[in-house]
């Protein structure tokens, strides 16, 4: 019990806005009556979020090298408007057109970079710049029209569902078997670092506590997959979403350029001095911001099935909130990419609840702005305890 | 002298788990210049926060008497009120605000909420008198350098009708001249019947100005001695600091030097931003294997100028010149190269430069050499953990465990990490600037190990240091530079203070090797 209380005073960075994520979701449960958990509403909430999640990976790694970027918004728009063109008007095979558009955010991206890095000119006014910068052209492109609709199998990107290969009837056999796929790999990960820590000599967290730890996340894992099965199974969105979270979690904690980007934001002028190529580092931070902002503006444009000139507004700041009421540090160094997926989610529960509730546009903005106060408050005691 | 202005009786202070003051006493007479010494984490800064209200009443036990009055401070602007005011170590001047914005912060010379700027300009200049400063009192504090800010600070105390004063380390970031000038203000400000308290890690100003010392050894008072009466040795503080006898403040080392592996040649370095503005001429060094090699030089000497500029042109601009290891030219354009060629350099400047606050010792160990705790790009955490534990144990690195943040270590155990850091990535020629700036006479001597040890492991030491002490016990050749110039090459033997210091000023070249 006082290694439990231990383990949780350790991570109450990590593990307060779990709690806090669990709370408001029990929160909505009850008022909404059911609603909330409804497998159509859990289906739809992931929907709704699924660009602010890739926005809130990339802006992650903005956030922990102590920058900003103000621009994703706009750039998620005009990368939307261009694959409306390409798509649309041109006729582009959607393939080609998604892997253009793609290499095209990261063009945008290294516009970005290039200024920050190079030029040294603050992000906040190099992307204050991108997001005026690209909203204009996204209406230069779109003569202030919207563009659409897309090719089917480019809108499958944001609407469509794995196939049940397994034929299941009233529930999908294909989410259930992929979900418990997902716990033994993921029961097996857990053993593997065990007995690496055993190797090389560490005691790893008691057994009972993992095994604890390992049945609720498991619970947790295996409920949300029968709550998806039992409507249309796992959307394509997410199997994007999980990929990009494992790809970028493995990156941040696990490789050479991940540990040089926490050590540019913890201190750039010592990162320097240990040999890290700090411009390249952070050139590299905002083409990568421009790749993930290119995604997610597909993602939007196909779940509209529009490329609309208004498109993305307000998603740069969506994406920051994320990133902070998940525990990133406002000075740098900070963060990680599981914190930003919940609080990303923090803000899309609350907004879903919300509406389910019939609480208006103007009492949501004002509720998530008073949220992301006390999610950042919590943070800075936590931090002056810890 | 008689009567006593503060006393401070049987003070405890306890952080959770910790007590860092228990039963301090110390007595200051009316007028003294009364030095506070102690390794750190001996107590001083905790003693001199209770005095001065940074830690409350009631936060304590025990009785602080100023002038024979009990006095239970609220806050520091309590004590300041009565006359007692500090000057921390980091400075706390404004740089883009004047002088004498910055001395009437907080205490302007204002009716009705409207700055009078004739009066504050006026009162400045009087001010800045007693300092002997001659600087206007519109300039800025970022155009003028760190010896005057100090006395701007002293000059902000005196406006507060300062009684008693007291200096946390006003000479840590001082070159020899601007200390002595302080210390001098020091004297005259007694003369006028200023009491101050000085904390200082630098025994001989001890021996320069103070009456009296008080030594603080793990949370107690361990003496008070009598300057004046009693012939007091730098060795005989020393002793009551660290509580046993350091007859030798220097390990012994036998120096094994093979053949030159590592040499700079005609270097010349521009500086950065301020255009044509030369800050290195024809520079030259060389260095053998398992010697320890010494810059000695005054602040502003161009020391960390010319060795950042070796270190992969990390600072400069227009650098010519060469560089051989092993008999191979260097072409350095990046740290990351200089890393990669063998060469390391540890900086002065270890909290802003040297370490990743918010960051564990782990990740600052490894930080330099990632490659060799990974597979190509992929960390082995385990192993990073294995050879983290490994430098920690070597370098009797005192915390919690390797995952303890680094902001959270002392002085001394911060530059371990930075050791660490370089040791770590294996390096032929260490650069060490300033490695015992700031830190306890104790973890001095385990640095003073630690560079014994490299040399005789066969690597070349390049030691920057400003403590001439320092350099005359490690090294065994010493470059003095001055100006932006080389100005010397002693041998040991030959080496005295004397001669050193001279060089340092830039008098004619005594005969030595040149370069």
């Amino acid at each position: 019990m006082e290694n439990l209380a231990r383990l949780f005073r350790d991570n109450i960075r990590q593990y307060g806005m779990v709690l806090a994520l669990l709370f408001i979701v029990g929160f909505f449960q009850i008022l909404t009556g059911g609603i909330l958990l409804n497998p159509l509403n859990v289906t739809n909430i992931i929907l709704q979020n699924s660009y602010i999640l890739i926005l809130a990976i990339g802006m992650l790694l903005v956030i922990v090298a102590f920058q900003i970027d103000l621009s994703v918004g706009s750039l998620a728009a005009f990368v939307g408007a261009i694959s409306g063109v390409l798509m649309v008007t041109e006729h582009m095979p959607f393939w080609l057109a998604m892997i253009v558009i793609l290499l095209f955010g990261a063009l945008l991206g290294a516009w970005h970079g290039f200024w920050i890095a190079y030029v040294r000119i603050p992000a906040f006014i190099v992307t204050l710049s991108g997001m005026l910068l690209f909203r204009g052209l996204t209406y230069v492109t779109l003569q202030g029209q919207s563009i659409g609709p897309f090719p089917s199998e480019f809108q499958l990107i944001s609407s469509g569902f794995l196939p049940d290969v397994f034929g299941g009837q009233g529930i999908h056999i294909t989410t259930l078997v992929l979900s418990f796929i997902a716990s033994i790999a993921f029961i097996w990960s857990e053993m593997a670092k065990r007995s690496a820590l055993k190797k090389y000599g560490f005691e790893p967290l008691s057994l009972g506590l993992t095994i604890t730890k390992l049945v609720l996340i498991l619970l947790a894992l295996n409920a949300f997959a029968l709550s998806l099965a039992s409507y249309k199974g796992i959307p394509n969105v997410m199997i994007l979403l999980t990929v990009l979270i494992l790809l970028y979690t493995f990156i941040a904690n696990k490789t050479i350029a991940g540990r040089h980007i926490y050590a540019l934001g913890g201190n750039e002028k010592a990162a320097a001095l240990s040999g890290v190529k700090t411009k390249r580092v952070l050139f590299w931070v905002f083409v990568n911001m421009g790749v993930l902002a290119a995604l997610s503006g597909m993602v939007f444009a196909a779940r509209l099935n529009a490329a609309t000139p208004k498109a993305g507004t307000g998603f740069e700041l969506d994406a920051i909130g994320a990133c902070f009421i998940g525990g990133a540090s406002t000075a740098g160094g900070i963060g990680t990419v599981l914190g930003a997926m919940i609080g990303a989610l923090v803000m899309g529960v609350l907004n879903n609840g919300m509406s389910l509730l019939g609480v208006g546009i103007d009492w949501q903005q004002a509720i998530k702005g008073i949220v992301l106060l006390l999610a950042v408050t919590f943070d800075v005691f936590s931090k002056s305890k810890g | 002298m008689a009567s006593t202005i503060l006393e401070m009786k049987n003070i405890t202070k306890v952080f959770p788990g910790v007590i860092a003051l228990d039963k301090v006493n110390i007595r200051v007479a009316s007028g003294e210049i009364h030095a506070l010494v102690g390794e750190n984490g001996a107590g001083k800064s905790t003693l001199m926060k209770v005095l001065s209200g940074v830690y409350p009443h009631g936060t304590y036990t025990g009785d602080i008497l100023f002038n024979d009055k009990v006095v239970e401070f609220k806050d520091i602007n309590h004590s300041e009120h009565l006359g007692i005011v500090i000057i921390h170590q980091e400075l706390a001047l404004i740089p883009h605000l004047s002088i004498a914005e910055n001395i009437f912060l907080g205490n302007e010379q204002a009716m009705a909420g409207v700055i009078n700027w004739n009066k504050t300009t006026v009162r400045t200049r009087e001010l800045l008198k007693k300092v002997g400063l001659t600087e206007s009192p519109n300039a800025l504090v970022s155009s003028i350098g760190v010896g005057k800010q100090q006395m701007c600070e002293i000059a902000k105390a005196l406006s507060k009708e300062v009684k008693l004063l007291i200096l946390d380390e006003p000479t840590a970031a001082l070159n020899e001249k601007d200390s002595d000038n302080l210390l001098q203000l020091l004297l005259e400000l007694k003369n006028q019947g200023i009491t101050s308290i000085l904390i200082t890690h630098k025994l001989n100003e001890i021996a320069k100005v103070a009456d009296t010392i008080t030594i603080l050894r793990d949370g107690k008072t361990i003496e008070t001695l009598d300057v004046k009466k009693e012939g007091i040795t730098e060795d005989r503080i020393i002793k009551g600091m660290v509580g046993r006898d350091m007859t030798h403040r220097f390990p012994e080392r036998t120096p094994k030097i093979g053949q030159v592996i590592f040499e700079v040649k005609d270097w010349n370095v521009f500086h950065p931003e301020h255009a044509g503005r030369q800050m290195i001429y024809d520079g030259g060094i060389s260095i053998r294997q398992g010697e320890v090699v010494g810059i000695a030089g005054l602040m502003g000497s161009g020391r960390t100028e010319f060795a950042l500029s070796v270190f992969g042109k990390a600072w400069g601009k227009h650098i010519t010149g060469s560089i051989v290891k092993d008999g191979k030219e260097l072409k350095l354009a990046s740290v990351s190269q200089a890393i990669e060629s063998g060469i390391a350099y540890s900086t002065e400047d270890r909290k802003q430069l040297g370490l990743i606050l918010i960051d564990d010792i782990q990740h600052n160990t490894t930080l330099a050499s990632l490659g060799k705790v990974a597979n190509g790009w992929v960390l082995n955490e385990n192993l990073e953990i294995v050879e983290a534990e490994k430098l920690r144990k070597s370098m009797n690195t005192k915390c919690s465990s390797i995952k303890q943040k680094t902001v959270n270590l002392s002085g001394g155990n911060q530059q371990k990490v930075v050791l660490s850091k370089w040791i770590f990535s294996e390096p032929d020629i260490l650069i060490l600037d300033e490695p015992t700036r700031g830190i306890d006479v104790g973890a001095k001597y385990e640095i003073y190990t630690i560079i014994n040890r490299l040399a005789s492991e066969g690597k070349g030491v390049l030691l920057i240091s400003s403590e001439l002490p320092e350099i005359l016990g490690l090294c065994d050749r010493i470059y003095v530079m001055s100006q932006g110039r080389f100005t010397g090459n002693l041998d040991r033997a030959e080496a005295n203070q004397e001669k050193i210091m001279k060089l340092m000023l830039g008098a004619p070249v005594a005969p030595g090797k040149g370069n």
